[in-house]
This record gives structure tokens, C-alpha cells and sequence, in this order.
């Protein structure tokens, strides 16, 4: 018994001995991981410091949970989480479905000249940068210089109002500039998976006398609907901890009744006048134990309902 | 009697191919007009922009809106360091993505599993804004080029999509006959694993130099020094908080234009911005899609 025990740990030992050539090309990387991604969420504890520039991460003095009670009778904490969740559930909506409908439609059409047209136009926005992004909807939504402007002076006679003072604007804005940019190549992935599929089933069906709309119903999306399911419990993943860079763009004065979500808010938390490093990781420690639990969460219902998961 | 119905869905297959035929080409208009109005407006006077007379191509064709960008210094300074950050900060991260993906690729390394989950895990926890900040503060990498280069060396996501790469186009068996042979794990990631990944390595250069191009986050938060800051800060002080050099605004004839020129300003500023991405896009679009199937098989 002991001898087996002993012959184990010498194998493991002789195997990690074989293996050190590996564990010293893994070696770079793994400090990297440590250093840039793991000592950041020893970080965290700052959540529950005084954090002082003096005492830093380990020396600053312990407050417990004071900085979490002040989140939650922030005056504005109900606002940037209904924010937040407005936003990220609309956007999470439009932006799963969206490529699904794009992909089958694509996938339907006999011309293909047609269909290779649309596809290269629509990945085309995908590498356009956020900045670049956002500016362009300045421009076309300017009501003076703007395309917006011009085609509403041709229907109405008149300048149009600026759609940026506009705050609920922001958030069909938000969501469907994300489709603009990304549903053509977020579509890859299902068209793919299309192409893919058994052909025989569509032969067998064509037999039986189904229609094109029939098999879209009855065999295509049956054919993503594992793969809509994994990118969906991934978007999941990304609901509340939804995209700073973005929103903080497009923030203005005017539309800060919805675009102030938790993201925005944390940045302000921090470099903003009277800026509290502690109470600021305290809001973005809340942020991300909501966001594990959720994507935890959702993994496990999918697995339980439709036999899909991420692990 | 059953041949009538089977005409009658063939021509409803018809109906359906047309209707979506309209439908595509529709969305691809919608898709591509903006696109075609601003570049249209970046080439009008500024006459014909502030009056609304650009729709489909330049009205009063003029350079005037690219001359004030590239009178501008900043534009300069940006594009300069944007190529710097995207050649530099690429090599990096293609160094470190292969240094990882391949020893994880090894299911015969004590720990790789383990090792594995440690990278995984970081695509739904972080330390987040704050913590990583003070990080990159106490590395004293503040207001330095390193906090462009390192603080995002390897992309999880990249390194899987390698990984999963490596695992299923090359062989077992040539590891085992190379093993025979006295390769050592070196010589073996040198000369086999490297030149086999090529199709891979083009995939994640293509992601790494676009997400370095495009990027400004970490800019944003690390950089203070002009000097330093990439093309998509000054892009954001020009197009975004509209706070435009009143140089630039000044016309050859040494009057300060109107507001006008302002504005084509930044629809040629926009075309100036995105140019290198598009040039590059027809070349790079098939390796995009492929990029998009290696990471789609579950690593």
C-alpha cells in the first residue's frame, strides 16, 4: 500500500521532471496571469479598506462593510441598477436575436450573389472603432449637418429636434448601433453551422412535400439552436458588467436619467471630484459577484433544459 | 392532385426567395448608406454639408475638410503612435499567446488542467477597473508606453482559440515519432508546433493589431502625456467632446472659417481614421471567418 503510494509521487515527480521544458515556456505567461489578472482580485479587499494612497492595498486600515451600506442608500443606486438593467436586457434581446434571423435569412436565399454582397457589407462596421463609432452617429445624427437632419427637413420642412438631448433615445441608440456594427458578424458563426448541416434531412423533407419556410422552422433553426443557446448564456455573462467604454461615450448631460449605469458610475466613483478608490471597487465587486452568479446560473439552467452548457 | 400541391410550394418557395432577396438588399443599403454619406460629405465644400445637399456623392468636390486634418499635429502624433502601439504591442501578445497555448495544448503536463481553469476563469472574474489601475500605478507603468503594451498581453480568448488549434491539426503521433528521435519540448514548439500554427497565428496577429488599432481604454486611464496618446484619444477629443484645435479652423487664406469646417472636419477625419482598416479588411475577411470557426469547437 505504502509502496504504491510511493511509486504514485515518484511517477507524478518523474512526469513533471519530463514536462520541465514546458513549465518553463509556460512560465512567462503564468507570472503574466498572476501579476496582471490574479493580484488585481487580491485587489479587491480595498472594497473593504479605508484605501489611503499612504497605506495602499495591505497597509490601508480595514472598514468592514461600510463602503457596501453606502452603495446601497446611494441615492442614485436604484438608478444606475434599473439603468443598467434596462439596458443590458434590451441590448442582450435585439443583439442574440438579431444574427439568428440575419444567418437564416442569408442561408435561405438561392442568389448568391446577393447573399456573398450582404455578408461582406454587413461584417464591414464590425472594425470600426468605438470612438469612431460613436462619431460617426454625432454626424448622421446632427440635426443641422446630419444625414437625420437632411432627411427629416425633406419629410417635415423643418430641423428636426437634437436626438442627443433625447435620454430614452439613448437606449435604442446604444442597442441598435451594436446590431449596425455586429450582427453580420456575429452571423458567421450560424451560417456556418448552416452550411454545415445534413443536407439529407432537407432532401428528405423536400420529398415529403415541405416548404423553404417549413424547413427553416423544422430543420435550420433546430440545426443553431445549441449554438444561439452558448452565444446567449455568454451574453449573459456580459449583462451587468455591459460595456463602460460605450456608454461613457455616448454619455451627455442630457441623457444621464439612462445612460449613468454601474460602469459609468464606478469611473466617476473614482477620478471624479471627491473620488473614493474604496467605494468605487466596492460598486464594481457588487457588479461582478451579480454577473458570476448569473452566468452560473443560466449555465446550470441550460444544461438542466436543453443539455447545452458552457462547462 | 398531389402534383398540384407540390407546384403550389414551389412557387411559395419562390415568394419567399424574393421577399427575402428585397429584404437583404434593403439591409444592406442600410448597412452601407452611412457609410457611403459620410464618406461622400468628407469630399463636399462645406457649403453643400451645413445645407444638407450630400446624399449619395460629393457635392462641390473639395480636399478643404482633409487639408484641416492634416494640418493638424495631433493627428500626426496619434497615427504615429497608434502603429507603434499596433506593431509592438502585436509581437508581444503573438510571444506570450504561443508561450501559453502551447504547453496548455499538452494533456501529458502535470497540472495543465488546473493551469487551464486559471486562464478560463479570468473570462468571468476580474479585479476590475479600480484594483488593476492601482496595479499599473504601483508597476510604476503609469503615463508610460508599457501600460499600452503589457497589462493586455494575452487575450484568454485568443489563447484558447491557439490552443484549440494546436490540439486538433497537429498530430499526437508526430510529437511521439519526434520524441523518439531525441527532440527535446524546444525544439519540438521551435520547429514543429510554430511553423504548423501558421494558420492560427494569422487569425490572432489580424484580432491582436485590430483590437490595438481600435482600442482606447487603457489610454484613457493610463496615459496623460499628449505625447503618448494613441489616434483614438485625440479621435475622441475631436469627434466625440467636440474640442477642436481653433488652428485648425483657421483656412489658406488665413480667415477662421465658420463652423462649417468644423464639421467636414470630422466626416474626413472619420474616413482618415478608419482607412487602414478597411484597406486591410478585403484581404483579412476570410481569415476573420476562420477565426470565428476555430474558436466556435468548445476547447
Amino acid at each position: 500500500m505504502a509502496k504504491t503510494k510511493m511509486n504514485q509521487s515518484r511517477g507524478l515527480a518523474k512526469r513533471i521532471y519530463r514536462a520541465r521544458q514546458l513549465y518553463l515556456i509556460l512560465a512567462l505567461p503564468l507570472i503574466y496571469l498572476l501579476v496582471f489578472k490574479y493580484y488585481p482580485m487580491l485587489g479587491l479587499q480595498i472594497a473593504f479598506k479605508d484605501y489611503s494612497i499612504t497605506g495602499g492595498i495591505w497597509g490601508s486600515e480595514w472598514a468592514g462593510f461600510k463602503y457596501f451600506e453606502k452603495l446601497f442608500k446611494d441615492y442614485n443606486f436604484k438608478k444606475i441598477m434599473i439603468n443598467t438593467l434596462r439596458l443590458s436586457l434590451y441590448s442582450l434581446g435585439i443583439t442574440t436575436i438579431m444574427p439568428v434571423i440575419l444567418a437564416l435569412a442569408i442561408n435561405c436565399v438561392n442568389n448568391t450573389k446577393i447573399k456573398k454582397a450582404v455578408q461582406t457589407i454587413t461584417y464591414l462596421p464590425h472594425f470600426v472603432s468605438l470612438v469612431v463609432m460613436v462619431g460617426i452617429m454625432n454626424q448622421l445624427f446632427n440635426p443641422i449637418v446630419g444625414l437625420y437632419g437632411n432627411v427629416m427637413q425633406q419629410l417635415t420642412g423643418e430641423r428636426p429636434v437634437d436626438i442627443f438631448g433625447i435620454p430614452q433615445a439613448f437606449l435604442h441608440m446604444y442597442v441598435w448601433s451594436g446590431v449596425w456594427q455586429h450582427a453580420g458578424y456575429n452571423a458567421v458563426i450560424y451560417i456556418a453551422a448552416l452550411a454545415g448541416s445534413d443536407q439529407e434531412l432537407h432532401e428528405a423533407a423536400q420529398i415529403d412535400g415541405a416548404s423553404r419556410l417549413q424547413r427553416v422552422f423544422y430543420i435550420d433553426i433546430p440545426t443553431i439552436l445549441p449554438t444561439v443557446i452558448i452565444m446567449l448564456i455568454l451574453n449573459v455573462g456580459r449583462v451587468m458588467g455591459i460595456g463602460f467604454e460605450k456608454a461613457f461615450l455616448m454619455q451627455n448631460a442630457l441623457n444621464q436619467s439612462y445612460s449613468e449605469i454601474i460602469s459609468t458610475y464606478v469611473y466617476k466613483k473614482a477620478f471624479g471630484a471627491a473620488g473614493n478608490f474604496s467605494y468605487s471597487t466596492a460598486i464594481g465587486l457588487f457588479n461582478s459577484v451579480i454577473n458570476f452568479i448569473l452566468i452560473i446560473a443560466v449555465n446550470k439552467i441550460s444544461k438542466k433544459v436543453s443539455e447545452t452548457s458552457l462547462w | 392532385m398531389k402534383r398540384k400541391s407540390f407546384k403550389r410550394k414551389i412557387s411559395s418557395d419562390k415568394v419567399l426567395e424574393i421577399v427575402l432577396c428585397v429584404i437583404l438588399v434593403v439591409v444592406g443599403i442600410v448597412v452601407a448608406y452611412p457609410l457611403v454619406n459620410i464618406f461622400a460629405s468628407s469630399f463636399s465644400s462645406t457649403e453643400a454639408v451645413m445645407s444638407g445637399k450630400v446624399w449619395l456623392f460629393p457635392v462641390d468636390f473639395t480636399l478643404e475638410g482633409y487639408e484641416a486634418v492634416f494640418r493638424n499635429n495631433d493627428i500626426w502624433i496619434g497615427y504615429r503612435n497608434s502603429l507603434f502601439y499596433m506593431v509592438l504591442g502585436t509581437i508581444i501578445n503573438l510571444v506570450m499567446t504561443l508561450l501559453a497555448a502551447y504547453p496548455l495544448s499538452r494533456s501529458d503536463m502535470p497540472g495543465q488542467g488546473s493551469i487551464m481553469l486559471l486562464f478560463t476563469f479570468t473570462m468571468i472574474f476580474s479585479g476590475g477597473m479600480i484594483p488593476t489601475y492601482i496595479l499599473i500605478k504601483d508597476l510604476g507603468m503609469l503615463n508610460t508606453v508599457w501600460s499600452m503594451l503589457i497589462p493586455g498581453a494575452i487575450g484568454t480568448h485568443n489563447m484558447i482559440i491557439t490552443r484549440t488549434f494546436i490540439i486538433n491539426s497537429i498530430p499526437k503521433e508526430m510529437l511521439e515519432a519526434a520524441q523518439i528521435d531525441g527532440c527535446s519540448d524546444f525544439q519540438y514548439f521551435l520547429k514543429m508546433v510554430l511553423p504548423l500554427s501558421g494558420p492560427v497565428i494569422a487569425v490572432i496577429t489580424l484580432y491582436y493589431a485590430v483590437g490595438h488599432w481600435n482600442s482606447y481604454m487603457d489610454a484613457f486611464m493610463y496615459l496623460s502625456n499628449k505625447n503618448l496618446y494613441p489616434l483614438q484619444i485625440f479621435l475622441r477629443e475631436i469627434l466625440v467632446s467636440n474640442k477642436i484645435d481653433a488652428d485648425l479652423l483657421v483656412n489658406e487664406f488665413g480667415e477662421v472659417a465658420a463652423q462649417g469646417l468644423a464639421e467636414l472636419l470630422k466626416y474626413s477625419l472619420i474616413v482618415v481614421a478608419t482607412i487602414p482598416v478597411m484597406i486591410i479588411y478585403p484581404f483579412v475577411q476570410k481569415h476573420f471567418v476562420k477565426g470565428v470557426m476555430i474558436g466556435a469547437v468548445k476547447g
